[in-house]
């Protein structure tokens, strides 16, 4: 009644684990970074021999990027049902889960109709419990057929240099439909600039042309965490909000009192950000 | 070069969630809908691709009768033709939607030829199931690059690049292949009156109903969240409110 478990560096493949050990013992761990360069396919054929091998109950995987593609991988050439982003899964026939969809926005309850569950585990949705500790696969044991290791890796482009990423940055001041114009950034580049933060922005801003995608917090944009989120102009739309829940505080700036990103922030003012935010940048500068 | 984009028939949200009467999907008559945004950019990319080396572009939906309206939007962007895999309501799961997409290329391609390539969304934006994609293309035997924000077709080969995080991953897939895309990969057009005008002449072909497997991952019902239980303070109206949101910054140690 063994699993096998997919581990990348980092808390998610440990949030992971909490789900993974309800499913058997012992678990055995199959390296993200077993292949270098990178090659999917490999990894999702290592995944299915030694799935195959330990006669294994389930896979599991983080929800990252990676843990997600390898893991429809191993679907694909298993031909068996795979449940994206769990946030809560009781083994059985049928499997019963939680899954999150919408980006986390909505929760599905669905079944699993499987002989083997292919699982990946939302990140930052489930506790870590200490100690768990997955033996080691020798990934070496296993043969990889050539047409494994067509798609692979074969360069990588630096990031763009200059400043601290969205995602890790500790203040974010966001931008939506309210700013108006590209021109109308300018203040919140300016308040950004004095307290050390990066201007994000919602998606109406980067579908007008007016930020590059790279500055899109939300669903299919940027998901962040920041101590402090600035959303100035910004109604709070779903698509949006999957992508700034992770802030400790949110700070709402808007001319409706009605927006709904009024009533999910920390934090709210009312009014044209337009006399708010340099008001905001004026007060820092006098107090220092 | 002939190319395929598959695109997904999803509901514009707004701001609040609301599920239908037995909590199996979202009460969407007040709601429009959309292409799920990543396709959005597959769409632009073939239209692109096929604009600079010439050729044919296909889009495919599996969805209901409404769907057509998603077919349309994308043949006013610049696709040629369209594909449309008819469901009823109820739920199709990834196994089951990627076998009639599956279905469809086949048939597709022996009547007029191979795709050079194929595109989906790395994730739909409702179900979110992150396979489809990744099931056709092991279906058919051909290599596939996910979650890609730079597409460049060279001749005989793809080169994809991959948002990491930190920086880009590269892969270079030889053709035939299968792709998919997120957004940001470029800035979609939006349709103009000619392009709305002509779509509506456009080739839309029906494809037989497929009958839906029994889902494998099966929806039992929805819930939205209980929310991050946030409790709102009003730090005032216009600049007034100033000092009240430099005092939070400063409690909260942000300046």
């Amino acid at each position: 009644m063994s699993v096998v478990v997919l581990m990348e560096e980092g808390d998610p493949s440990r949030q992971m684990l909490t789900l993974a050990r309800k499913f058997g013992a012992p678990l055995h761990g199959v390296p993200m970074d077993a292949f270098t360069p990178f090659a999917p396919d490999s990894v999702a054929a290592v995944l299915e021999y030694a799935a195959e091998e330990l006669h294994a109950t389930a896979v599991f995987a983080a929800g990252t990027d990676r843990g997600n593609e390898v893991m429809a991988r191993l679907a694909a050439r298993t031909d068996l049902p795979l449940a994206a982003n769990c946030i809560a899964a009781e083994p059985g026939d049928p499997v019963q889960l939680t899954r999150q969809r919408w980006g986390g926005s909505l929760l599905e309850e669905a079944r699993m109709h499987t002989t083997r569950a292919l699982i990946t585990v939302a990140p930052h949705s489930v506790r870590i419990e200490e100690g768990v500790q997955p033996l080691a696969v020798d990934v070496n044991r296993f043969q990889i057929d050539a047409k494994d290791q067509v798609v692979r890796v074969s360069e990588h482009v630096a990031p763009p240099g200059g400043g601290v990423s969205l995602a890790e940055a500790k203040v974010v001041v966001s931008g939506g439909r309210g700013v108006g114009s590209k021109e109308g950034f300018a203040i919140l580049e300016e308040l950004a600039s004095l307290i050390g933060a990066r201007v994000g922005c919602s998606r109406v801003v980067t579908s007008a042309g007016w930020r590059p995608h790279t500055d899109q917090v939300g669903q299919t944009g940027t998901k962040i965490s920041p101590d402090l989120y600035i959303a100035c102009g910004i109604s709070g739309a779903t698509q949006h909000m999957a992508g700034c829940k992770g802030a400790k505080k949110i700070l709402a700036i808007n001319a409706d009192p009605e927006a709904p990103i009024m009533s999910l922030a920390d934090y709210s003012v009312v009014g044209d950000l337009k006399e708010i935010v340099p008001a905001i940048s004026a007060e820092i500068r006098k107090s220092r | 070069m002939k190319i395929l984009v598959c695109v997904k028939r999803v509901p514009f949200t707004g701001g609040k969630m609301v599920l239908n009467a037995d909590g199996t999907a979202l009460e969407t008559r007040h709601l429009g809908f959309t292409i799920s945004p990543h396709e959005e950019c597959g769409v632009e990319e073939a239209v692109r691709i096929i604009e600079a080396v010439g050729g044919e572009s296909v889009v495919l939906t599996l969805g209901p009768p409404d769907a057509v309206e998603q077919l349309r939007d994308a043949m006013s962007l610049g696709i040629d033709r369209a594909l449309h895999l008819q469901t009823d309501a109820g739920e199709w799961d990834g196994q089951a939607t990627a076998g009639a997409i599956v279905g469809a290329i086949h048939a597709d391609e022996e009547a007029s030829g191979p795709f050079d390539l194929i595109l989906f969304g790395n994730e739909s934006a409702d179900a979110g199931g992150y396979q489809v994609g990744l099931r056709v293309a092991r279906a058919l035997g051909r290599p596939c690059a996910t979650g890609l924000k730079g597409v460049k077709v060279d001749g005989s080969s793809v080169r994809c690049e991959q948002d990491t995080g930190a920086g880009r991953d590269v892969y270079v897939l030889p053709l035939p292949a299968v792709i998919t895309v997120r957004e940001g990969l470029n800035l979609p057009r939006y349709p103009s009156v000619p392009g709305r005008m002509r779509a509506a002449r456009k080739p839309m072909t029906t494809l037989n109903r497929p009958a839906r497997p029994e889902p494998r991952l099966e929806l039992v019902r929805l819930a939205v969240p209980g929310g991050a239980g946030r409790k709102t303070q009003r730090l005032g109206t216009g600049s007034a409110a100033a000092p009240a949101v430099v005092e939070m910054m400063r409690t909260i140690g942000v300046v």
